[in-house]
């Protein structure tokens, strides 16, 4: 024992911790959202479509780096969670939308929807979907303009040819208007929701993308399965209430996207198994009752911000505590 | 065979079993043995030799007179050459009996154990696992004499032998199993005679099969149609009380009871050895087997040690440390105590040693980063506590937030620090404000007591001084 000396340190048990860490668990987001941003490319084009997904992760790095220093906290860019809600916020974004209004969303999703709250895990509104907000009510034009997929090919997108989203033109002619474009057959009208091949934002077209995304998440339990489930599957039943195709329905506009990827947003959902399956089907119950009164065709960006609210009435919803036979409700 | 395991949270550490296939190895007596006064829980021992006094393997040296204690016996023969605080593996110092080993091995003559099972009453029975100084042998020290006299009220059905030993790197079960199967079969009959419990089951991880085969194998031989071997999934924190009487009865302990609420004694496989060896061969608990592991040791393996075996001399023994040693563990790595110096013996409640070099700070790093409220602490939770809400409570002290969230019913299994992405030291905090709640609780108690008394005092003045005045009035009037 002469070169080997004893130099004890003494730490509170468990003396072992799973490798799981906050930047492997964002790591493992960006990754499952890379084959709907792929599919966004593919169909809006390389050249403009990929500005501006660079445009919204680096501005929402360079957001989070600025806050860290005003903020004075520990620099938490290597978290990857600003990276993170960079691509979020760019996947549901329009594909023509301008360089300088990406980089505004961006700043605004960081600071005014995650750092005045106190940074990672304080927010109690989904970031990305701050930004998009924001965007929405300041430049409705911009963030309603659709490409046609496969003719925005070149940079800039002068000579991409504009259409509506399916949720558009129902909102506006009915579902049989809708129907016509797809040569009347609602096989082929599920089948390019299924692939992507419509109109909307970069990253919320292909149903099957975000899918292979989100079962991934789910697989590697780094989201939990109730809040798309519950949010996929009201939308699915309550659509068929209010008489509209159910499969159209969850397969258009940004559910996959916000089911899978947005409302699963650790900070602003809840933290209790049961809320989470209740979560998930009260933004299904407010998608649809937007989607089908709502003055804008799409709900899912306003359901999730509106539920956010209601996240500590979810929390409330505690387990069931060992030894303990009826459920105790203060918390 | 068939297969249980309990539903809510648990996780699956790395098993890190690397002593698993070697078989116990005694090691030498120490030639100085640092003998606890006090290695169960309840009530302190008294020495009951004196510095000077030689004495005996086997010799009993610190006993109290209160129900629930254990006594203490000499574990080497020599002379005592001081009695004096010494560090304890739970952190603490306790009163130590320090024996010079004379090496003569030389036992106390009057040990003996009963003829049978059949001729010997619950009360002898009892009698020899009390003086033996038997104590829980998987980490808990309850006295196992008072585990096994519950309230005239309470019907014990079943005992679980527990052989789920889910704590990462401890083999020291296993090698029990495997090495003494019939001895710990014997122990549970003897349990079963001394508390009438018709069944008898015992649980085995499913990384154990080979154990539970070898089990299921004597039992058949002994023809005993009342003992069941049964698998439990390997899952942490299955051998923990609660988990496996969910797991293999379908039932729950009740918050702040004992396993005996619902007709259950749990007993660890270690310990039913050691009852057999007491009752049929009178031996008394002064050595028990240890896994010593780790990185930084050089001959990890499963060893045989007397009580009062320092880890200086362990680690002597097996051949020392292959690099600086940052971390020693007693017990397992999720529950078991880090320790401050290498001067801590083995006491009858440690299962395993554990020394680690400096990956210990990539193994259980420190830093901790913001909360961001992925609720994994909440889904493993084997319990089905928030622990992230009890930690966010503790911090700004809000005790009796953390009481409502039902702190006092957490299990300190180390699973929600375990699997944190961000690192928070919430089994740490959970379990401050455990401590801290069943503190404030004994103050209260004691506070109502004292107020009770001076109430029952001042009445019987008032009473007095009335009675006084009636008097005054009558002689006045």
């Amino acid at each position: 024992m002469d070169e080997n000396f004893v130099d004890l340190i003494v730490t509170s048990s468990p003396h072992i911790r799973d490798k799981a860490k906050v930047s492997l668990i964002m790591r493992g987001v960006l990754i499952a959202l890379m084959p709907a941003t792929i599919a966004g490319l593919y169909f809006f084009g390389i050249g403009h479509t990929l500005g501006v997904i660079i445009v919204s992760i680096l501005s929402a790095i360079v957001a989070e780096y600025l806050s860290c220093l005003i903020f004075r906290k520990k620099a938490t860019v290597y978290d990857l969670s600003a990276a993170a809600t960079g691509l979020l916020l760019a996947l549901t974004l329009p594909p023509s939308s301008p360089y300088w209004m990406v980089a505004v969303g961006a700043f605004v999703a960081i600071i005014l929807g995650k750092w005045i709250f106190g940074g990672i895990g304080s927010n109690p509104f989904n970031p990305a979907l701050v930004g998009r907000a924001f965007l929405m009510i300041s430049w409705p034009t911009y963030m309603t303009i659709w490409v046609k997929p496969f003719t925005q090919s070149v940079f800039p997108p002068t000579n991409a040819i504009t259409t509506a989203t399916p949720l558009n033109i129902i909102k506006l002619k009915g579902f049989s208007e809708l129907l016509t474009m797809f040569d009347g057959s609602r096989l082929i009208m599920y089948k390019s929701l299924f692939l992507g091949n419509v109109a909307g934002s970069i990253g919320e077209t292909s149903a099957l993308l975000l899918l292979i995304g989100g079962i991934a998440l789910i697989a590697k339990k780094i989201i939990d399965w109730r809040i798309p489930a519950g949010f996929i599957g009201t939308v699915f039943i309550l659509s068929a209430v209010f008489n509209r195709d159910p499969i159209f329905s969850i397969l258009s506009g940004g559910l996959f996207l916000g089911a899978f990827f947005m409302a699963t947003d650790y900070s602003s959902s809840p933290i209790t198994i049961k809320g989470r399956l209740w979560y998930g089907i009260s933004l299904g119950v407010l998608t649809v009752i937007f989607r089908q009164f709502g003055a804008s065709p799409e709900g899912v960006m306003f359901s999730i911000l509106i539920m956010n609210c209601f996240v500590p009435f979810f929390d409330k919803m505690l387990p069931r505590v060992y030894g303990h036979f009826a459920p105790k409700r203060e918390g | 065979m068939k297969e249980f395991t309990f539903k809510t949270g648990g996780a699956h550490p790395e098993e890190n079993k690397l002593t698993k296939d070697s078989p116990f190895v005694p090691l030498a007596p120490p030639a100085i043995a640092v003998i606890p006064l006090s290695q169960h829980i309840g009530a302190p021992n008294i020495p009951i030799i004196k510095v000077g006094d030689h004495v005996k393997i086997g010799q009993i040296i610190g006993s109290a007179n209160a129900f629930v204690s254990a006594p203490v016996h000499a574990t080497i023969s020599g002379e005592v050459v001081a009695i004096e605080l010494r560090p304890f593996p739970l952190g603490t110092k306790v009163q130590s009996v320090i024996i010079k080993n004379d090496f003569k091995e030389e036992w106390v003559s009057d040990l003996k154990g009963i003829e049978s099972l059949e001729s010997s009453s619950k009360e002898d029975l009892i009698k020899n696992i009390r003086d033996k100084g038997i104590v829980g042998m998987g980490g808990a020290t309850f006295p196992t004499a008072v585990k096994l006299s519950p309230p005239k009220d309470k019907v014990i059905d079943v005992i679980v032998a527990n052989g789920a030993e889910c704590e990462p790197y401890l083999t020291t079960d296993y090698r029990v199993m495997m090495e003494y199967p019939e001895k710990i079969i014997k122990g549970l009959l003897v349990e079963m005679k001394i508390t009438g419990a018709k069944h008898g089951i015992i649980a085995i991880e499913t990384n154990k099969k080979d154990a539970a085969v070898l089990l299921e194998e004597n039992v058949k031989k002994r023809e005993l149609d009342n003992i069941e071997v049964v698998l439990v999934k390997t899952k942490y924190p299955q051998g923990g009380e609660k988990q496996i009487i969910k797991a293999v009865l379908r039932k729950e302990v009740p918050a702040e009871k004992l396993p005996l609420e619902v007709g259950v004694i749990v007993q660890n496989v270690g310990t039913l050895k050691a009852i057999s060896e007491a009752v049929f061969e009178g031996k008394p608990l002064i050595e028990r087997g240890v896994t010593v592991s780790g990185s930084a040791i050089k001959r990890p393996g499963n060893y045989t040690i007397r009580i009062g075996t320092t880890v200086t001399d362990i680690i002597q023994q097996t051949g020392g440390l292959t690099k600086k040693l940052r971390k020693l563990i007693f017990g397992g790595p999720m529950m078991g105590i880090a320790q401050p110096t290498i001067e801590v013996p083995v006491t009858k409640g440690t299962s395993g040693i554990l020394f680690f070099g400096e990956e210990v700070l990539e193994m259980a790093p420190q830093d901790e980063m913001p909360c961001i409220r992925c609720s994994r602490c909440v889904d493993w939770c084997p319990t089905g506590l928030m622990p992230l809400l009890i930690d966010h409570a503790w911090r700004r002290e809000a005790i009796k937030l953390t009481e409502t969230l039902n702190a006092t019913d957490c299990i300190e299994c180390g699973v929600c620090s375990y699997v944190c992405p961000s690192k928070r030291h919430l089994t740490e905090n959970v379990r401050n404000a455990k401590q801290k709640i069943l503190k404030q609780r004994k103050i209260e108690a004691a506070k109502q007591a004292a107020f009770e008394k001076i109430k029952a005092l001042k009445e019987k003045k008032a009473q007095e001084a009335k009675e006084k005045l009636d008097e005054g009035e009558k002689v006045n009037g």
